[in-house]
Formats: C-alpha cells, structure tokens, sequence
C-alpha cells in the first residue's frame, strides 16, 4: 500500500470512518462551497472616512509611516518628498503594474526603472491589492505586472493604496479575490504586510530590518 | 541533536538548567516580555475570547472531517500545478526532501522556520546528501552555527544572550574584519542580514514550514516577522513546503479566524508583519516565484492520536503562548524537555510521537496551575492531557519504585475515611509540636527533595477537611 492510502487508512481508522458517509462529505462541501465568516470584530466593520482613519492609525501602530494624497496624479511628488525626508537617492524600481504606469513621473527628477528586483534595488514601489484597517494591513497579489521580489528584497518598501480598495476586514479582501479570480483559486502569492520587517531573536529585544525591508511607507490615494 | 532525545534525562537535565547562570539570565526575558504583551493585545480586543472559541471549532470540525479536508486541498494543489508527497515517517519525509533536492543538482538549500524540520531532523539528512542547509530566521541560524536545538517553538535562541551570539559571529564569519563592532544587538542583526542575504541568492531550493494548509484554495500559510521565509521561497527555482496532517483547515474565512489569534497568542502583535498565503509555483507571465512548488505532508504518529483523549492536541497552532506562561518552562528553559517540543504543549505532544517511555517525565513535570490552558488560543486542556499521560505511565508501570509504593500508602488511606483523617490529623499534630519553635523545619525524613531547596511550613490551625468543615458550617 502506497504511503498516501496508509495515511488515509489511518485516519480513518482512528476516526471511525469510511470517507464515503454522506451527511460528512455534505458538511465538507458545504463549508466550503459556503465559507462562513465567523467573527470579524466591530473594529473591522467601519466605513467611509472612520475606516481610513482607522487604516493610518492601526498601519502606524505597526511602525509603518503613511502620507495621504488627493489622486494618482498626486503620487510621484509625494514619493519624491519621501525620499528627500528621509534622505534616499531619487532611484527606483517598480513592476508593470498599469496603476503605476498611469503616473506622472517623467514630471518628478526621479530615476524609475521596472522588473523584479535582483537585491541590488535601495527603494522599491509596489501598489497594493487592498489595506485592511482592522490591523492596518497591506495586501499585495503576485502577477506578471506585480514582482513579489519587489515586496521583500529592497530596503525601503513604498506601498500606494486606493483608498476605495481599504476594507475593514481580510474577509472582505477574500471576497475580492474571489470575485477577480474566480471562488477557490488564488493568485500564486498573497502577500499580507503589516509594519516592516523586525525580530526578536536576540535577548527579545525589537530590531527592524531583519530579512525585509526595514522601513515600509504608505501612499493612501483618494478619499 | 534532536535525533536523540533526552527526555528520558529531564530531571538531570533541569538540574543543569537551573544551575546554568547564562541560560538564567536569558529566562528572564521570557518571564518579562511575552506575558504582557499578549495580555496588552488581548485586552484591545473584546471579541478576542469569542475568537478563541472559533478558533477551536474550526479545528475540532476539520479534524473530525480531516481525511475528507485532505482530499480537497491535495486536489486544488495539483489543480494549481503543485505536487503532494505523502510521508508517514520521519524517515519517509527526510527520503522525499533529498530526492527533490538531488534531482534538482542542489547545492545550498535556505531554510525558513519549520518545527516539523527539527522534528524529523531534516538538516542532518541534507547534509549527509552533500549539500548545505543554511537556517535563515535569526533565531534558528544562531543555534545551527553553536549546533544547537531551537530551546522554543517560535524563538528559537532565547536561551541566548547577545554576547554569546557575538563569539558565535565572530567564531563563524571570519571573512569580516576581526576589529569590527558588534556591541549592539542590532549590529548583530544586520551582520546576520547581510551574510544570509548572499545565501538567499545563492540558494537552488528552499524549504519552509506551513502554518496552515487551505483545503478551500489548496494554499500553505506561513506567519514570519523577519521575511527569511518569503525569501526562502520566492527565489529559488524550488520550494518546498514540509507540513504535518493537522495543519489542515478549510476555507479562507477559517484561516482568517485563527490568525486574528495567533500572533496576538504568540508575539502580543495584533498581526505578524508577514502572512504569505502560496498556491502552486510560478504562473505564466511571472517574473519571479519557485517554477515548482512541492508539499511533503507528515502523519508521524498523529493520524493515532484521532480518536484518542490527545485528539484535541492536533488543534495546537504552535503559538507558544503556553510555555511562555509556564513556570516549569520559566525555571529550565526549553533544552531540559530533551526533545524539539517543549513547555507544556511539549509534555502533552511528545509522549505521542517519541512515546510515553521516553518521554514519561514531562507530563511530570508540571505544577497544574492552569496557566496554559488559560491562555491557549485553541483552549487545548493541555493540564487534563497531561493527567491522561500519567495514569497511562502508571498504568504501563513505567513510574517509578518509589513513586508507585508511595501512591499505595496514600491509597490504602484515602480508601478509608475514618483511617485517614486520623492518620492526617496525628501528623500534622506532631509536625505542629516538633515545629512549634520555628514556624517551619529545614529537613524533614523522606522530604528531602523538598527541603533541600526551601523550609517546610509547620502546619497550623488544623488538618485542610477541618477548616472546611468550620467553614462550610459558618456559611450554612
């Protein structure tokens, strides 16, 4: 017998079961089919201008930092400021997402160039599926226009949200992913981000930059 | 190291511990931080203990359901072009890992965090197959540079202080000027930072854990703060995913339930910095992502744990919240536990997968305060299972000599009433006359293992049945 019909005969051994009951594989189905929310806190039901709020609030909370600017057009002055504040050179990478590419940077002084990142990338742009306020949570799906590289190998990660992608909760992002994907299929990667990368590996003591970027700033877009 | 436990050795073991200055010192730590930081989080907020319970039944209704969730998720994981390897040993798993990594010519072989890894000793295999496993969280790449056992679920070296990590650097990347400062912990950091950066890059597959497998979507879940296991499994051409059976649940909405109290349970974060949910390996048109993606499923003993009174162990999300409020664990740290599990969910899991021969003194080693159960996110009765594991050691007449005839003497009593609160009452008589001068004794006969280490309190005030007499006649 095959390791894997072992393992299911054992299974079903110690549970009492055959695998063939119907109400079970209805249960199954059901809950699936289905996927019932359970419990999303109050804090995770907000709308409008409470839920932005509650979106900046809880992102710097886990030490992100977060400028809101009125529309798209606005965002490549805004990253430009970013990294004069923050004392960046005016270099960076970013995919193909059509969202970027709307942007004005030819009217910034800013270096743009596109792809996936290598390591060598100081500063990255992404633009974000959703935010979830509830945690003040970035969400960023994996594609052709959306390296995953670029969300972990650069020091400084900038991350653009629409504001009218901001839900209160993950469930909310799921339910977008299913209407865009299709129900039980997903993007290769979902990525949720919440603050920059930390440890606390040595003596617990928090230390920013482990692996990741060390610093992740916002650019909320719209009202 | 973990291929050969130590448990049978706990008592020596914690003998060490407890003499063992450094590792004192790095205790502390955990005493301080963990506690009150889930306290803090848990505090903020109100549904979290609804959460919990949420949390539990999704995990009782998937193991009930658990070989019909397992047909699921494999199906939806070769839909999205992934493979399954099914492993009923620890032999089995070592077996799959290193065929992958032969056929792919692998030289170097990251590593993200997996306590499944150290479970089925998986480092020693890849190395005897002549490649290089390079351990990537902090925690866990420290204590491969000193050969050690992670002495915690999820930090790995904090039986460690800074200035022990420091000789290690400096033992181990000799290619850095000798002269260069590392006094700050973050200067350590970022060392390690820059010299795994090399390895990420370098690396032909990587291995990580799963926290979760979604039978909805045919996901793997993993929960990092660092992001070692992202990069662990986003640049090389393979990754592999090492889970066991239980780390099955069903839908995305489910998954979400428990993260809302995972990391709150682990760390004291409302959320982890990095969820990365993965499903198969890279699509079309992509331009990064593993071009195979393999999941290598554990049984190892749990599959006979279904249907027994340890079922509801399966439901542990590895949180670490139990041993973090444990004062057993407080006292000896994680090595003491001689084996990959430690703390209390240690002393309940390792009976079942090394056997209760071997692992007989940790179910022991407990002061039954409730602390784990009282913080345990899925509400595991870990005390109650750790019961079980003693009546099972005394059954099998595997507790010792002196332990069994002690236990006869108290039961020979306890079966007669009238004997017993005489017996009791004459006791704690004379122990109140010899002890009348100094409220306490130093040494007593056959209490040696408790006055050696503290006074004995001279009785007072009458046997326990004869206050609660008083007192339940004051009430009525």
């Amino acid at each position: 017998m095959s390791a894997r019909e072992e393992i299911f005969g054992a299974v079903r051994r110690s549970l009492g079961v055959t695998g063939q009951e119907q109400p079970r594989r209805e249960a199954v189905n059901e809950r699936i089919a289905k996927a019932p929310r359970g419990i999303v806190p109050e804090r995770g039901q907000l709308s409008g201008e409470a839920l932005l709020a509650l979106f900046e609030e809880q992102a710097k909370a886990t030490l992100a930092t977060i400028d809101r600017v009125k529309d798209r057009a606005a965002v490549p002055d805004a990253i430009a400021d970013f990294l004069r504040r923050t004392n960046l050179p005016a270099r960076l990478r970013m995919g193909a997402d059509p969202r970027l590419g709307e942007m004005p940077w030819d009217k910034t002084a800013l270096e743009v160039s596109h792809g996936k990142s290598d390591g060598g990338d100081l500063v990255a742009v992404n633009h974000a599926f959703a935010g979830v306020a509830e945690t003040g949570t970035l969400i960023l799906t994996s594609g052709p226009d959306n390296p995953t590289t670029l969300n972990f190998l650069p020091d400084y990660a900038i991350v653009i949200v629409d504001a009218k992608d901001v839900r209160g909760s993950y469930e909310d992002v799921w339910q977008r992913i299913r209407d865009r994907d299709g129900k039980g299929h997903m993007p290769r990667t979902v990525n949720w981000i919440t603050g920059p990368s930390r440890s606390g590996d040595i003596e617990q003591k928090l230390l920013l930059g482990a692996h990741g970027p060390r610093s992740v700033h916002i650019v909320l877009v719209g009202e | 190291m973990t291929a050969h436990p130590t448990s049978p050795y706990f008592k020596e073991n914690a003998h060490e511990a407890l003499k063992d200055e450094q590792l004192q010192m790095a205790l502390s730590n955990v005493r301080q931080g963990f506690i009150d930081k889930r306290a803090a989080v848990a505090a903020k907020l109100p549904e979290f203990e609804a959460l919990r319970d949420s949390a539990r039944d999704i995990k009782n209704h998937t193991l009930a359901n658990l070989d019909l969730y397992l047909e699921k998720w494999e199906n939806k994981v070769h839909d999205a072009g992934g493979h399954v390897h099914w492993a009923r040993t620890a032999e089995e798993a070592r077996q799959a890992i290193v065929d992958i990594c032969r056929k792919a010519g692998a030289k170097t072989v990251t590593k993200g965090k997996s306590m499944i890894s150290e479970e089925i000793n998986l480092n020693a295999a890849i190395e005897a197959a002549g490649m290089t496993p390079v351990e990537t969280d902090l925690g866990e790449y420290i204590i491969q540079l000193r050969n050690e056992a992670p002495s915690h679920i999820i930090a790995p070296a904090v039986h460690l202080n800074a200035t022990q990590v420091e000789s290690d650097f400096r033992r181990v990347h000799t290619h850095l000027d000798p002269n260069r400062d590392l006094s700050e912990p973050v200067q350590l950091l970022t060392e390690a930072r820059q010299v795994l950066r090399e390895k990420f890059l370098a690396a032909d597959v990587g291995i990580t854990g799963a926290n979760f497998l979604i039978a909805e979507t045919g996901t793997s879940v993993i929960v990092t703060n660092e992001g070692n296991g992202d990069l662990t499994q986003i640049l090389p051409k393979i990754h592999i995913v090492i889970a066991s059976i239980e780390k099955l649940v069903p839908t995305l909405d489910d998954v979400s339930q428990i993260l809302r109290v995972l990391a709150r349970s682990a760390t004291g974060q409302e959320m982890s910095v990095y969820t990365t949910f993965s499903t198969g390996p890279r699509r079309p048109g992509d331009v990064d992502g593993p071009e195979e993606y393999h999941v290598v499923v554990l049984d190892n003993g749990r599959s006979a744990m279904l249907g027994t009174s340890f079922q509801d162990m399966l439901r542990c999300i590895r949180c670490g919240a139990c041993m973090n409020h444990c004062p057993v664990y407080h006292a000896v740290g994680g090595h003491a536990y001689g084996w990959v599990y430690p703390g209390p969910m240690g002393a309940v899991l390792s009976p079942s997968l090394i056997g209760v021969d071997k692992a007989g003194h940790l179910p022991n080693a407990s002061t039954f305060c409730g602390r784990c159960e009282s913080v345990c996110p899925v509400r595991i009765p870990l005390p109650k299972m750790m019961r079980h594991w003693r009546e099972q050691e005394f059954e099998r007449h595997l507790t010792p000599a002196t332990v069994r005839s002690g236990l006869g003497v108290w039961a020979f009593f306890a079966k007669r009433p009238t004997l017993y609160r005489f017996a009791s009452n004459l006791g704690m008589k004379a122990l109140a006359f010899f002890g009348r001068d100094k409220g306490k004794f130093t040494s007593l006969p056959f209490a040696g293992g408790w006055t050696d280490y503290r006074d004995f309190p001279a009785p007072q005030g009458g046997t326990f049945q004869d206050q609660w007499k008083a007192r339940k006649g004051a009430k009525s």
